[in-house]
């Protein structure tokens, strides 16, 4: 019945596992990451006889969803797991926490023991509404065959829209094969759910008059402008005013790296001028960030220094959490960047170009500290050398994974991304072991490109199992392994705040990664002196149908800098010439 | 500040526990919690008494309307609102006391509900503060048991939350 077309079903009697295939069809779903099991064999039994998508089957739960997260990051389009019951779903949950700090839309499907044994301790049995109910944007349980179709379609909807994140339905397994008469719905209306898209236009107004009245702005971007697809009309309204500019980790790529108003990152690894920026500003648009921890440090220090804030969320819950903000617009940040353009651009010489001038003046002298320095003459591989290279080697074109430490920190700071959606990271969560499968995700959804994970020893050894699938699918990822023996980033906190007990922090008896890819059937090469790097970055992303694991052996004691301990205030940072 | 929040929520099973769930994962205060169907047997409607600074408020009403599940929110703090709690409590009535507990039940317009040789159970109505005074007023050796329900609300006059 499968390859009979939408009206042809539309009506017919259908099993429950029927019915789901069909609507992720019908919801044109291309892709699905999985893991079959009990609850849902019947599931999958439809998805053999199928041919409207593909499966892509992982090998930890945990990784079908990062695939997944990986694969909406990268596209904006909703990415689809699909797991079983119990420790399926279970496996599931880091993934799903992870695209829920993110703002990531997924829709999960987890299978469900039959209605009759939900609270028995059946087998394979957990409560997987209650256990996801803190990490994601909402959850079903189908008790009905008759609101399956709905319900699969109002997780799409939710997961879309709005602040997007995941959305879990979780199926018993007799409702996979009781019947009932199939309709997809085109569209749907909740009255409890509504998300608003227009900001205000009288709040518009008086931002932008805010702006251009402005003697030290600042333009503070974050995921939101990535995930609203807004990066156009963020760079055009920064360009317009003339004013710096900084991206949040999760923001990277919506206002270009390499542009001459960009400042750099800010945060806890953020730039020298970028920080003091922010801490100095007189007037500050935050678009799609939210003031969280890693990024303005204590918020009574950011209060200190008086300042205008105008900020631009979908999501009225961001505003006013962390910081007090005098001008709040809730709305689609692309639509309200729009109509921020217009009204820029009709009165931007009315801006106080010479205070402005002094401004820049004032960043430039920032960023002569040149706090991204390093040790270019070691003999020692030095991490941040390799992310440099692999930027011009990939000529800044690679779709860049990381995973979570020092290493995620260097790769935002050197590869400057011009593009939105090639950056993608845990942000929110921290997930050690998103690397690898969020990159599966983000190569299976664009063949043919350059898609690297730029990973640790530590965190790439937590999900390293999907180096198989990668091989079932021919997935020619290239893994740039930054191997310093350590958990770097637990190393470097610590060196400052340990007085250099490290406590479990060293990685021993690890595996030979050469030899061990080359198990998995991959190419696998070691590196060693600062010499080699650009030759072995060059003959990898050359290898263009295979995936490389490229082991670096990189300086065990090197640090990120700039670092605003935790606590402290944005612009109280330890630098490396301080040390 | 006591704030008292209304709101309406899909009938749903879970939708409860997605609201304590809130609560307790973002360390909010709950006083008190109650919740019921109305007349339309889709919607529950939902009374919450909490305890924060201005700011919390705010987004203790914010996260409350991201959820899914809820359709409309009040907090009826911000107007005028008439409030009121049940209370049953079962007292010691014996000899003497008998007469005693009766009396004050008339003063506090409770009513007694239950008798038997030794207890009284009285019913009493109103607002929070009310049925504290009570409790201050009679002996408290002679209380076997209270049992409160928690504070419902409604605007004054024209101030409805309804979909």
């Amino acid at each position: 019945m499968m390859n009979n077309s939408l009206e042809q079903v539309t009506g017919m009697e259908l099993t429950g596992a029927e019915i789901t295939v069909r609507c992720l069809m019908d919801e044109g779903v291309d892709l699905v990451f999985g893991y079959p099991g009990g609850a849902v064999l019947n599931i999958y039994d439809e998805i053999f006889k199928q041919k409207g998508f593909k499966h892509i089957l992982v090998r930890h739960e945990q990784a079908a969803v990062h695939a997944a997260d990986g694969y909406a990051r990268s596209t904006g389009r909703v990415g689809v797991a699909l797991v079983t019951s119990g420790p399926g779903l279970t496996n599931a949950v880091t993934g799903i926490a992870t695209a829920y700090m993110d703002s990531i839309p997924l829709v999960v499907l987890s299978g469900q023991v039959p209605t009759g044994a939900i609270g028995m301790d059946a087998f394979q049995e957990v409560d997987a509404v209650g256990i996801t109910r803190p990490c994601v944007k909402h959850n079903f349980l189908v008790k009905d065959i008759r609101d399956l179709a709905i319900t699969i379609k109002k997780a799409f909807h939710i997961a879309a829209t709005g602040r997007p994140g995941p959305v879990l339905v979780d199926i018993p397994k007799d409702i996979t094969a009781q019947k009932t008469a199939y309709s997809y719905p085109e569209s749907v209306v909740m009255r409890s759910y509504n998300a608003i898209v227009k900001g205000h236009s009288g709040q518009i107004k008086k931002a932008a008059q805010m702006l251009l009245e402005a003697k030290r702005p600042m333009i503070y971007s974050g995921g939101g402008v990535v995930l609203g697809n807004a990066a156009k009309q963020l760079t055009e309204l920064v360009h317009l005013l003339g004013y710096p500019c900084t991206n949040t980790l999760m923001g990277l790529g919506a206002f270009p790296g390499d542009d001459k108003q960009f400042v750099g990152m800010l945060g806890m690894h953020g730039t020298y001028e970028a920080n003091m920026a922010m801490q100095h500003c007189d007037v500050l648009l935050a678009v799609g960030a939210r003031f969280d921890d890693r990024v303005i440090g204590s918020p009574d220090h950011f209060a200190r220094e008086s300042r205008r804030i105008i900020h631009i969320d979908i999501d009225p819950s961001s505003i006013a959490k962390r910081v007090k903000v005098d001008v709040p617009i809730v709305g689609d940040v692309a639509a309200v960047l729009d109509e921020m353009i217009k009204l820029v651009r009709a009165g931007r010489e009315k801006r106080d170009t010479e205070s402005v001038g002094n401004w820049w003046t004032q960043i430039n002298e920032w960023r002569a500290r040149d706090c991204l320095r390093y040790d270019r003459a070691s003999d020692i591989i030095k991490p941040q050398y390799v992310v440099e290279k692999m930027y011009e080697v990939t000529g800044g074109n690679a779709w860049v994974t990381t995973d979570v430490g020092q290493h995620q920190m260097w790769a935002a700071q050197f590869y400057k991304f011009n593009k939105p959606r090639r950056w993608v990271t845990s942000g929110g969560l921290g997930t050690m072991g998103f690397g690898l499968p969020a990159a599966m995700g983000v190569q299976l959804a664009h063949p043919g490109e350059t898609v690297a994970c730029i990973t640790g020893e530590s965190s790439i050894q937590m999900c390293i199992q999907e180096l198989s699938t990668c091989l079932q699918y021919r997935t020619p990822i290239k893994i740039v392994s930054l191997n310093n023996r350590y958990m770097g980033m637990v190393r470097q906190w610590q060196e400052f705040f340990y007085s250099n007990r490290y406590a479990e922090s060293y990685m021993d008896s690890l595996p030979d990664f050469v030899k061990l890819a080359e198990a998995y059937g991959h190419v696998g090469m070691k590196i060693e002196k600062p010499a080699d790097v650009e030759g072995a970055l060059r003959e990898a992303f050359a290898l263009k149908d295979r995936l490389v694991f490229m082991d670096f052996l990189t300086d065990q004691s090197e640090n990120v800098f700039p670092m605003v301990p935790s606590g402290a205030g944005i612009s109280e940072m330890i630098l490396a010439e301080d040390l | 500040m006591r704030h008292i929040i209304s709101l309406l929520m899909e009938n749903e099973a879970g939708a409860l526990s997605r609201v304590a769930g809130l609560f307790s994962a973002r360390g909010y205060n709950i006083e008190s919690l109650t919740v019921a169907p109305t007349e339309d047997a889709t919607l529950s409607r939902m009374t919450i008494v909490t305890r924060g600074s201005e700011e919390v408020i705010e987004q203790i009403v914010k996260q409350l309307n991201k959820l899914i599940d809820v359709v409309k929110i009040l907090d009826l703090s911000d107007g005028s609102h008439i409030e009121r709690e049940l209370m049953l409590v079962k007292v010691r009535a014996f000899g003497k006391e008998r007469e005693e507990m009766k009396r004050m039940a008339d003063i506090f317009r409770g009513r007694i509900i239950d008798v038997t040789e030794k207890t009284y159970t009285i019913e009493v109505t109103g607002p929070g503060t009310k049925l504290d005074a009570f409790i201050e007023a009679i002996d408290p050796v002679a209380i076997l048991e209270t049992v409160r329900t928690g504070a419902s609300g409604i605007g004054r006059g024209e101030r409805i939350l309804k979909i």
